[in-house]
């Protein structure tokens, strides 16, 4: 806030009390802004809590992508070091599997590797039984060896207690980091089964990256360690060099040769980072593949076609809407208040009535076996083997949403078309034109904000449309909106929908602002 | 009946009749003859039909009965963009979509005239009503009185013989407007083309106008030029629509062929010019305009009736002064006076004799 000393030296224009004109009028008119904005506060915080928050959230889903730094995190950073290289790649070496060994144990107990799976099948497929699988198996590896190596050199290692206070001693976690690592997940591990963490012999996986800690260490490093368990830790670093190794390679190729597929490990580091482009490539028929992106199979392309067919046939709904509904408000605009009053009612009654109904109305007339095609049959214009199909295609999702759109864009039109005044036509007449070319030139031009108003409405409407193209669309007629609730509801590739449903915004806003360059968004009228 | 000299009778209405719901005639039995180059005005209150007789004459009315022609050719079945009659419509009906220009030009285009010819017409009448700087705007971009001009220069452009024009100042100020009436009525003189004007305004019928038509309750009530209107009205409704008007009631008493002593309700007697009136104890309406009453005894004849009158009101108005007086009992009775070095300025409570010249005062139909 400015106040009369550091102004220029003319100073500002002061109130009739001394204080310059500008703070006044602030606080004059900051108290009407406060009351506006109480006024609108609770809808505005009913609107953000419930819809706009929701929405941003789905929306990010369609790029966040933290499952799997968050399952693996420590195999996401072990395959930093790893490329991938096309065609004779090869499988990381056993660091990766070391670190996917701890986290994997750690996410079975938790469950969450199946979630991982999951996510990980939409980009390969496989890679959810095979992480089932593994999870399974990780219990049953046998890397009980290490831990009966380490329990016949000294019994102490069996005993928790003493790992305890191993583990808590200072300077452990910079000797044995691997194994400090490990022991956190080990202690939320023994947290999530309610027990007790000095009560609890560690699993094999402790013992096995003890084993490893101890042979990546020079023996100086443990020799100058003196706390807890030093001499135990001593004893075991100057046994362990004479250890059976167990190679934890192996141990997973026994669980699944897949493992050694350098495909599924360049999958995991494609989709290591938190965010991810893949549902987008997804969405537009392309993928994140380990060697980087590509299209998708031809047999799975149905994204680009969806969205085509989705503005196609918004685009012949739109026009039929203009077609059927524009000489409707014309009558409608041109006819006396009393008799256009009944006619509007009759055009919004269908509002008053479920879609539902509309809908399944519209089966019932155009089915195989329905109104219409009976009336052809009897008439003799089809013969009754081969009725007419006009439901469960695209004829029957046209018809039906031009049908259940049709108000939208009677209602834009009607409200401009009153605004006509008749003496227009009349002035054209006069000056000579036909009853065509007085339509034409004159009275059709007023019109076009109607139409551009309607046909924004109707098309916008329209391709977010979901239950008439699921209820009469049969596999030609649906749009992009039905893949996207299929995604919500069946497969639960949220991150997919989200995907989708970001595309069709944009594109709407794109559309909307091609509209605004090339009519004018001031040119559309409501009325 | 039928005039075939196109010159007295270019525009008629023989026997016009309209009704919108079978019941009521909003025109009842229409008969008028406009003659070529002849500016027309058809004046009446709003109801009295004389917007549906222009719209019978422009084509967008059917006549339920009689017929119109024009030019001697009956265009009861022609369609309006067949008639070739230019129309100046109340609210401009400028095209908002097109520039000047394109308006101008739009009567050219339906008649197919070719472009360099058209633009030539676009420009000359564009010139012709002072607008030739504005064909690129949009009406939008005009000021009521250049919309007007526009509204003309179209109705113009196609060279019709007969424009109509519906109330087309009824938009534009008072000092607008008057300027523009001098400017209609010099175009049309100027191009000498054949005017019918619609207006409820008197003083533009009166100003503009050949002859006026007041309309009221479907008929015309009287047909005269503005002068002969004004002065010699032929009932009491042209006689109060039409200036301003003191009426006073009374019997006649005495009757010959140019003159009529009237006595009033209060018993006083005047001298008036038997108009409606026809037998000696006829009810009637006493009409008086208030610029031809006079107070100054010398200037009445030396046996003229006069009447004793109280000022209750002397209003000055800058070129006249108006004065209330209570007359007969009647205390809304104007006397308008110019405003010159020798007239005098009568004061409220002074009792005065009024007269007038018998040949002023209309005895009209109750």
């Amino acid at each position: 806030m400015t106040d009369a000393t550091n102004s220029p030296s003319t100073g500002p224009m002061l109130s009739a009390d001394g204080t310059p004109l500008k703070k006044s009028l602030q606080i004059a008119l900051r108290r009407q802004k406060l009351r506006a904005l109480m006024l609108v506060a609770p809808l505005l915080l009913f609107v953000l809590i419930s819809f706009i928050a929701p929405i941003a959230d789905m929306l990010f889903r369609s790029v966040e992508n933290d499952i799997v730094s968050e399952t693996i995190p420590r195999t996401v950073i072990a395959l930093e070091q790893w490329d991938y290289e096309d065609g004779g790649a090869s499988a990381p070496g056993d660091d990766v599997y070391a670190a996917l060994y701890v986290d994997l144990s750690e996410a079975e107990e938790f469950k969450t590797h199946t979630r991982l799976g999951s996510r990980l099948n939409y980009e390969t497929t496989g890679m959810s039984s095979l992480l089932r699988k593994t999870g399974r198996g990780i219990g049953r590896m046998d890397t009980d060896e290490y831990t009966k190596q380490f329990e016949a050199l000294d019994p102490t290692w069996e005993d928790p207690a003493a790992w305890v206070a191993m583990m808590q001693a200072p300077g452990v976690a910079e000797i044995l980091p691997e194994t400090a690592s490990a022991w956190q997940s080990w202690q939320r591990i023994v947290a999530n089964k309610n027990d007790v963490l000095s009560e609890e012999q560690p699993e094999d996986f402790i013992y096995t990256m003890l084993y490893r800690d101890l042979i990546a260490q020079p023996a100086s490093a443990v020799a100058a360690y003196s706390g807890p368990g030093a001499a135990m830790l001593q004893a075991a670093d100057s046994a362990v060099d004479g250890f059976e190794p167990i190679s934890l390679r192996e141990q997973f190729l026994d669980i699944d040769k897949d493992w050694a597929d350098a495909q599924i490990w360049g999958t995991i580091k494609a989709f290591s980072s938190p965010y991810t482009a893949g549902y987008f490539l997804s969405s537009v028929d392309l993928q994140l593949t380990p060697a980087g992106i590509e299209q998708q199979p031809e047999n799975q392309q149905i994204y680009m076609m969806l969205f085509g067919r989705t503005m196609f046939m918004s685009m012949v709904i739109m026009g039929s809407c203009i077609l059927l509904g524009y000489p409707i408000a014309y009558l409608l605009s041109n006819l006396p208040l009393r008799t256009s009053n009944l006619l509007l009612i009759l055009v919004l009654l269908p509002f008053w009535t479920s879609l539902l109904v509309r809908t399944s109305a519209w089966k019932v007339l155009l089915q195989q076996q329905g109104v219409i095609n009976d009336i052809l049959v009897w008439l003799g214009l089809v013969a009754d083997g081969d009725r007419l199909v006009m439901i469960n295609n695209q004829f029957g999702t046209i018809v039906a949403m031009t049908h259940i759109l049709l108000p939208f864009m009677i209602l834009p039109l009607y409200s401009v078309m009153k605004t006509i005044p008749p003496s227009y036509v009349r002035a054209a007449k006069s000056l000579g034109a036909t009853n065509w070319t007085a339509f034409w030139r004159v009275y059709f031009p007023q019109s076009v904000p109607g139409i551009g108003a309607g046909s924004i409405l109707v098309f916008i409407l329209s391709i977010g449309y979901y239950i008439t193209p699921e209820l009469v669309g049969g596999t030609t007629g649906t749009f992009i909106s039905n893949r996207i609730a299929y995604h919500i509801s069946s497969s639960l590739n949220w991150g997919l929908a989200a995907a989708l449903g970001t595309i069709l915004l944009a594109v709407v806003l794109v559309l909307y602002w091609v509209y605004d360059r090339i009519v004018g968004i001031d040119n559309v009228s409501l009325g | 009946m039928v005039s075939t000299n196109t010159d007295d009778g270019f525009v008629v209405f023989d026997g016009v009749q309209k009704s919108y719901d079978g019941e009521n005639l909003v025109v009842k039995d229409l008969n008028l003859s406009i003659a070529r180059g002849e500016f027309l005005t058809m004046l009446g209150p709003s109801g009295s039909g004389k917007t549906t007789c222009l719209m019978m004459l422009a084509g967008f009315e059917t006549a339920t009965n009689g017929a119109i022609r024009l030019g001697g050719k009956e265009i009861n079945n022609i369609p309006p963009h067949k008639r070739g009659i230019g129309m100046v419509f109340q609210n401009y009906a400028l095209f908002p979509h097109m520039t000047v220009a394109e308006n101008l030009s739009f009567p050219l285009e339906v008649r197919k005239i070719g472009k360099a010819e058209r633009e030539a017409k676009v420009q000359r009448a564009l010139d012709m009503v002072q607008m030739g700087d504005f064909g690129g705007r949009r009406p939008a971009q005009l000021s009521g009185g250049q919309q007007q001009r526009i509204a003309l220069a179209r109705a113009l452009v196609f060279e019709a013989e007969l424009v109509l024009m519906d109330e087309p100042l009824g938009a534009l100020d008072k000092q607008l407007r008057e300027h523009m009436q001098f400017e209609i009525k010099h175009i049309a003189d100027n191009l000498g083309i054949t005017v019918v004007y619609v207006t409820h305004d008197q003083t533009e019928a009166l100003t503009m106008s050949d002859r006026v038509a007041v309309f009221e309750d479907g008929r015309i009530q009287q047909l005269a030029p503005p002068d002969e209107l004004y002065e010699q009205p032929k009932n009491s409704f042209v006689a109060q629509f039409i200036g301003e008007n003191n009426t006073l009631m009374g019997k006649v008493e005495k009757i010959d062929k140019d003159l009529a002593v009237v006595r009033l309700d209060n018993g006083d007697l005047i001298d008036t010019v038997p108009v409606n009136v026809s037998s000696v104890g006829d009810r009637t309406l006493v009409s008086i305009r208030p610029e031809r009453v006079e107070f100054n005894r010398e200037r009445l004849l030396p046996d003229a009736h006069t009447l004793k009158a109280e000022v209750l009101e002397f209003i000055y108005m800058g070129d006249i002064y108006r004065t209330r007086l209570r007359v007969a009992g009647k205390d809304d009775f104007i006397v308008k006076t110019r405003n010159a070095p020798d007239q005098r300025r009568l004061k409220p409570g002074e009792v005065i004799e009024i007269g007038w010249r018998p040949q002023d005062c209309r005895a009209l139909d109750a």
